[in-house]
């Protein structure tokens, strides 16, 4: 499956990242009313870290993720044919058991879980929101497998300059 | 605390029916412009900080920002003007020489704006060059006396000197490693590759990332002599000796040791943390014959396969030295104008001295034609080409090729704060800063100096066909493709050209 790959060489710590989810992910789509009046959900992707160092931490999509084991009444799910792991609000019951279980801190809990969904979920096309908005590449929506993210990896580095 | 004199130059504009608070500005910004008040819950602003770089502006996910001049009311002397009193403000604050970066300031006249191209009428036709061939492929080098060709044969007889082809008339003038980031020199040495021209390495030295760039390489050997030795010279496409600077003529330069990290340390070969100081003149160079001994040494160190090119500054004699230069054995000879960049220089010497490059191009390029010896150079002005109009009016003066740096530098994103000497900027350029470099990446910011330079070199195609001339060597020193606008008689003389409505 196509997944979100996070490279810390390029992150500048700008955020823009966890601005343009809010957007994407609010009521109205706009980027002053979803701050201002909607004063809505978090960003779904949070960029950890400082100017010296920092990276854009989002979901995993896990093969075998431990929040979908984890969750007591049925809310997360992994589609079978996507890959993609997504939140039902409508199911959750805001336990908390997959903020715990995840290892990369990707689900918050406001009122009920939420989490990235990779934009699939009529808020966009394309590339998600996130990557669309990195001004210096550091996000990048490509297929898993082993050979294209070494390549961009490469890339990354300079190796391939 | 004494009072601080010195006046915010901008005002930066916040507009809170935008602002969501995000923080971005204030994340991004090196000057530490912008900061969040927790207490309050709003942004707020430094702004005797800011330098109108404009990264928060371009940044700014929601438009929020604008940079304004600051409107603090002059006094109401003409003579003393707001400029001037902020400087004494600022000397007698610090004591110390005004520095400050890229071109003047100053409102000298700028020729271009006051030289018009002809364009073909009736009686001879103008040229397509979308459907015709059209050539803007330049060559420098010295070009010999005459051409003896074996008939037979068809092979050139006249043994040529060492010669390297242009894919257009564009180069990317000296801008050293320290000056700028190893980033920044990789962009434009990606370009160059990609466009068949050359990129200056600067006094600073070969960085070994770059040396896979030897084909599209000039090195310069300045008066610091950074970084020379015998592989950098091997590496060379070509050696450019450095003994002038167009914003800084008679002037040497000053890397401050905080900038010699590591890398910039090994690659001029110079002791970690101490200030790189280019001595003023070449202390092996008080004339035209110990120029010649340098050219000759370097030719002899790589066995005469290189063209060897002498950067000055513009400067009253230029024609004189230009003409002693040839003579000295230079293939290639570099005028770089007044208004020219760079990463620091003192305020006083960028705004006072030197001359205009159209002025030093014309008449350097007639007083080669005068003696009878401007094929053995090539020509090439540097300093302020804005647009490829300008760059064609040059050819037209008498230019091979152009150095440009400016333009390649506002192509990858400098916004010309003019506060390179600060290096802190915020785009990636002219810093060491390894968060600040990281902004800056070579695979893009390459492609934007290409597709920049792509554009200029079709924008000459179209003059050039407009004019009926389909290459660049048949416009080179045709000066009846110029006519002078706004110039009085004495300007018209030394630019060599007629004023608007006189004809042939």
């Amino acid at each position: 499956m196509k997944r979100i790959y996070a490279f810390e060489e390029r992150c500048l710590n700008c955020r823009l990242c966890e601005v343009a989810c809010k957007t994407a992910h609010s009521k109205s789509g706009d980027t002053f009313k979803a701050y201002m009046l909607e004063n809505a959900l978090p960003g779904r992707v949070h960029v950890e870290g400082d100017n010296q160092l920092s990276v854009a931490v989002n979901c995993r999509h896990c093969s075998h993720p431990n929040c979908v084991s984890g969750c007591i009444s049925g809310a997360l799910s992994k589609d079978p044919v996507t890959g993609i792991v997504t939140c039902d609000t409508a199911k959750c019951v805001a336990c908390r058991t997959c903020v715990a279980m995840c290892p990369f801190g990707a689900v918050t809990v406001i009122e009920k879980a939420h989490k990235c969904d990779l934009c699939t979920t009529g808020h966009g096309n394309g590339d998600p929101a996130c990557v669309r908005a990195c001004i210096n590449g550091a996000l990048i929506f490509v297929e898993s497998d082993e050979e294209q993210v070494k390549a961009v990896e490469d890339n990354v580095s300079g190796r391939g300059l | 605390m004494p009072i601080n004199y010195l006046l915010p130059a901008f005002l930066v504009e916040r507009d809170t029916n935008r602002c969501i608070k995000c923080g971005a500005c204030a994340r991004q910004c090196s000057n530490e412009t912008h900061y969040k008040d927790e207490d309050l819950d709003i942004m707020c602003v430094h702004e005797e900080r800011c330098v109108n770089c404009q990264r928060c502006v371009t940044i700014c996910p929601t438009h929020a920002l604008t940079i304004k001049r600051h409107e603090q009311a002059q006094p109401l002397s003409n003579n003393w003007t707001g400029g001037y009193i902020q400087d004494i403000a600022a000397q007698a604050q610090g004591g110390a020489v005004l520095l400050s970066s890229m071109g003047t300031q100053k409102n000298y006249p700028v020729y271009w704006d006051h030289m018009l191209l002809n364009a073909s009428q009736v009686t001879n036709p103008s040229i397509d060059p979308l459907r015709e061939p059209m050539e803007t492929k330049v060559i420098l080098g010295r070009k010999p006396e005459k051409l003896v060709v074996d008939e037979k044969t068809k092979t050139i007889k006249t043994p040529m000197y060492p010669s390297r082809t242009l894919g257009v008339p564009i180069m990317f003038s000296a801008m050293s490693f320290g000056s700028i980031s190893l980033n920044a020199q990789k962009s434009m040495a990606l370009a160059a590759r990609e466009l068949g021209t050359f990129f200056n390495t600067g006094e600073g030295g070969l960085h070994q990332d770059l040396r896979e760039f030897h084909d599209n390489c000039i090195v310069q050997v300045a008066s610091g002599r950074f970084g020379v030795d015998r592989d950098y010279l091997e590496q060379a496409s070509i050696i450019e000796i450095k003994i002038g600077q167009g914003a800084k003529p008679g002037i040497g330069g000053h890397l401050p040791g905080e900038k010699i990290n590591d890398e910039v340390s090994r690659t001029r070969m110079i002791p970690k943390g101490t200030d790189a100081i280019s001595p003023a003149p070449h202390h092996d160079i008080y004339s035209i014959e110990d120029l010649r001994q340098l050219i000759y040494s370097l030719k002899e160190a790589t066995e005469y396969t290189k063209p060897v090119s002498v950067k000055i500054a513009a400067v009253h004699n230029a024609p004189a030295i230009a003409s002693g230069m040839a003579r000295a054995g230079a293939d290639i000879i570099v005028i770089d104008g007044f208004r020219g960049g760079t990463g620091a220089a003192p305020t006083r010497i960028k705004d006072n001295v030197g001359i205009p490059i159209e002025l030093a191009l014309a008449s350097v390029d007639q007083r080669l034609r005068d003696e009878g010896i401007r094929n053995r150079v090539s020509l090439v002005p540097a300093g302020s080409f804005r647009c490829s109009a300008d760059i064609v009016k040059a050819i037209a003066l008498g230019a091979d090729a152009v150095y440009c740096a400016s333009a390649p530098l506002i192509a990858m994103g400098c916004h010309m704060c003019q506060s390179c000497n600060k290096g802190k900027c915020n785009w990636g350029i002219a810093t060491q800063r390894p968060e600040l470099t990281r902004r800056l990446r070579p695979e893009v910011a390459s492609q934007r100096i290409v597709n920049l330079v792509t554009a200029w070199n079709h924008e000459i195609q179209e003059m050039l066909g407009g004019m009926g001339i389909n290459a660049i060597e048949s416009l080179r020193g045709n000066r009846l493709m110029l006519r002078g606008i706004g110039l009085n008689e004495k300007e018209l003389e030394v630019l060599g050209i007629k004023y608007a409505g006189e004809v042939m």
